[in-house]
This record gives C-alpha cells, sequence and structure tokens, in this order.
C-alpha cells in the first residue's frame, strides 16, 4: 500500500509541478521530495489543500548543514491524518544567502518551528511575523548547528589534555 | 524518650553567673543552625533535594526546615541542577536579590562544572557568573552528599569572621563577577 500511495503522489506532483520537482526518493518508504524555493509553498499548499494529498498536518520544520556542496537544505515533514501517510519535502539552499518564504501563511504552527530552524540554522523566513531567536541566548551571535561553529563551549576547563596525561 | 541534642557553647570564660565569648561565635553558631535555603532546582539533582528534605533524610535535623523561596529572606542558595546560558541571568538576578551574608552550594557536576553537558548552550559551571562557597559532586549526589554538603556550608557559616563582608578580598571577589 505504501508503495501504490508513494507512486499516486510522485505522479500527482510531477503532474502539477513538472521540472520543479527534482529528486524523488523512498528511504526506508518514506516519500523525500527535492525542490525549489520559489515553488516551495505552492507545492505546500497543493499538499494541504488538495482532496488527494490532504497532508493536514506539519510535523516539522527543520534544517540540515552540508558544509562540502555549500548548502543548507530546509526540510518540512508533513502528515496526513486520515490516510496516515508521510512526505518529505526538501529545499537546498546557498550556505550564503539561506532565504525563504515562510509557511506560517499555511500553518500557524510553523512560527515557532520557523524561529527554531533560524536560531539554529540561521535560516531567514521571508514574512515571518516575529522571526527571533527561541531556544539560545539573543546574545548569542552564532547560529550554533552550523558545522564551522564547535559544539563544545571553549570555557570549559577540566577536559583538557594535561589532566588526563596527554 | 528521644535522644535531645543541643551544641556545645562556643569557648569562653565562665563563671558565676555569667558567659563572655565573641560576637563572632555566637552569631556563627546562631546563624549555622538556622540557614534558610533557596533550592534553585532545575533538573535531576533538584530531585535528590526533594528526598533530602523529605522525612527519611530530614533536612530540617540542621535548622533548614522552612525553604525560602524568596531571595530576600534567603541565606544560602542552593543551585541544583543543570543551568543554560538563557537561564544565568534569572540565576545572577536571584543571587542579587538575596541579601549579605550569602552563601552559595553548587550540587551536582552541572552546577559545578557543566557536568556531561559540554555544549554551546550550557554554562559550565555556576561559578562563571556567581561565587560558589561548597561543590557537592555526585551526577545527582545521594542525599547523604547533600547532607555533607550543607555540613561544609555550616562549618564556613560558623567560622566566618564578622568583618569578613566588608573586606577588601571580599569586594574585589565580588567585583571580579562584576556584583557591586
Amino acid at each position: 500500500m505504501t508503495e501504490e500511495t508513494n507512486h499516486n503522489l510522485t505522479n500527482l506532483l510531477s503532474e502539477r509541478f513538472g521540472e520543479k520537482i527534482k529528486s524523488v526518493d523512498e528511504p526506508y518508504g518514506l516519500l523525500t521530495i527535492e525542490t525549489t524555493k520559489d515553488v516551495i509553498i505552492s507545492v505546500l499548499k497543493f499538499l494541504k489543500e488538495d482532496s488527494q494529498t490532504a497532508f493536514n498536518f506539519l510535523t516539522d520544520i527543520t534544517a540540515v548543514h552540508y558544509p562540502e556542496k555549500r548548502a543548507l537544505a530546509v526540510v518540512y515533514h508533513l502528515y496526513n491524518m486520515v490516510g496516515r501517510v508521510r512526505i518529505r519535502v526538501k529545499v537546498f539552499l546557498h550556505e550564503q544567502q539561506p532565504d525563504i518564504p515562510t509557511a506560517t501563511t499555511l500553518w500557524n504552527g510553523a512560527n515557532w518551528m520557523e524561529r527554531e530552524t533560524y536560531d539554529l540554522f540561521g535560516v531567514k523566513f521571508e514574512g515571518h511575523p516575529d522571526l527571533r531567536r527561541i531556544l539560545n541566548m539573543d546574545e548569542l551571535n552564532v547560529h550554533p548547528m552550523l558545522k564551522q561553529y564547535p559544539l563544545e563551549d571553549p570555557n570549559r576547563v577540566d577536559k583538557k589534555d594535561e589532566y588526563f596525561g596527554r | 524518650m528521644s535522644d535531645i541534642k543541643i551544641v556545645d557553647a562556643p569557648a569562653g570564660i565562665e563563671g558565676s553567673g555569667f558567659f563572655a565569648t565573641s560576637f563572632d561565635k555566637v552569631i556563627g553558631l546562631a546563624r549555622s543552625h538556622s540557614l534558610w535555603p533557596l533550592p534553585f532546582a532545575t533538573s535531576c539533582c533538584g530531585i535528590e533535594f526533594m528526598a533530602t528534605m523529605g522525612s527519611h533524610y530530614d533536612f530540617g535535623r540542621f535548622g533548614s526546615e522552612r525553604l525560602s523561596f524568596s531571595p530576600r529572606q534567603a541565606d544560602l542558595l542552593m543551585v541544583m541542577g543543570t543551568i543554560a546560558k538563557k537561564m544565568s541571568p534569572v540565576l545572577k538576578q536571584v543571587y542579587l536579590q538575596m541579601a549579605e551574608p550569602r552563601w552559595v552550594m553548587a550540587v551536582g557536576a552541572c552546577a559545578s562544572s557543566g557536568g556531561i553537558f559540554d555544549t554551546y548552550s550550557v554554562l559550565q559551571g555556576i561559578d562563571e557568573i556567581i561565587p560558589v562557597d561548597v561543590y557537592v559532586p555526585g551526577c545527582p549526589p545521594r542525599p547523604e552528599a547533600i547532607l555533607d554538603g550543607f555540613g561544609k556550608i555550616q562549618e564556613l557559616v560558623r567560622n566566618e569572621s564578622g568583618r569578613r563582608r566588608d573586606s577588601p578580598e571580599y569586594k574585589e571577589m565580588l567585583a571580579s563577577y562584576g556584583i557591586l
């Protein structure tokens, strides 16, 4: 049933958006599509409102940093509560220009998810009503999940090699 | 019959109808057995503290029956748990609202050094923002360890000179934390 549903969804999307739906993959049966930032809102709107897709629930918005590709991928997870179907939508952005239209126009719940993605990855969601940090302290001047920043706190003193005879 | 124990009198000169000793000793003795702690509990060490307050370990035996949930009436700030950097201005404000003399106890690995949370969002020990008198190790420490740490605080309180808080060293130490 999953294969069939995914196949139908892929057909529906490519019929509607054609070349704008770039790659389609199904890792562990989870349909994953890639699209571009100029059509992302129409893709999400279609997935949410079309009676055949009906992904009414936005599970999460997050991002992934690929320093070797100099890219940031914004990832949307959607869920169709009636048909119990999930889909993952990815948009690749350039590291230096991480801006994408906001999804708060479709789901109010996107507000905090986008603030979190902005806080940790620095993705600018254009049109977001209140885009400021949500988890980290306001004084933090970096977006800590970008891979150029170390995970550890530089003030930590008890883990220096000299304490372990190294 | 329960065996009621009363603390020994401090060293002094005793005679018929009088007893003479120094203010420091009397005040220290009184204070050490009537500390009002402010529990600043953010995670699992706070749960151990609740066990410490419970009937089995009975923190109240040491004169700390009354927890103060207002910093303005508290003598001892007990910081128990991970302090995120976003929380640090709150903790500092709580410390600033306490009146002198005030003591601080860092309970558990996180409050003492950041513990396992060696990460950008967690304060690597509360001594980065406020002075600490006693550190209790453990992850989390058992109630016995918290009581032992409290005993160390009592010892400090008992032996503190009445003029310590006016000394230039103390003021310099506070200034190094940006207080005053």
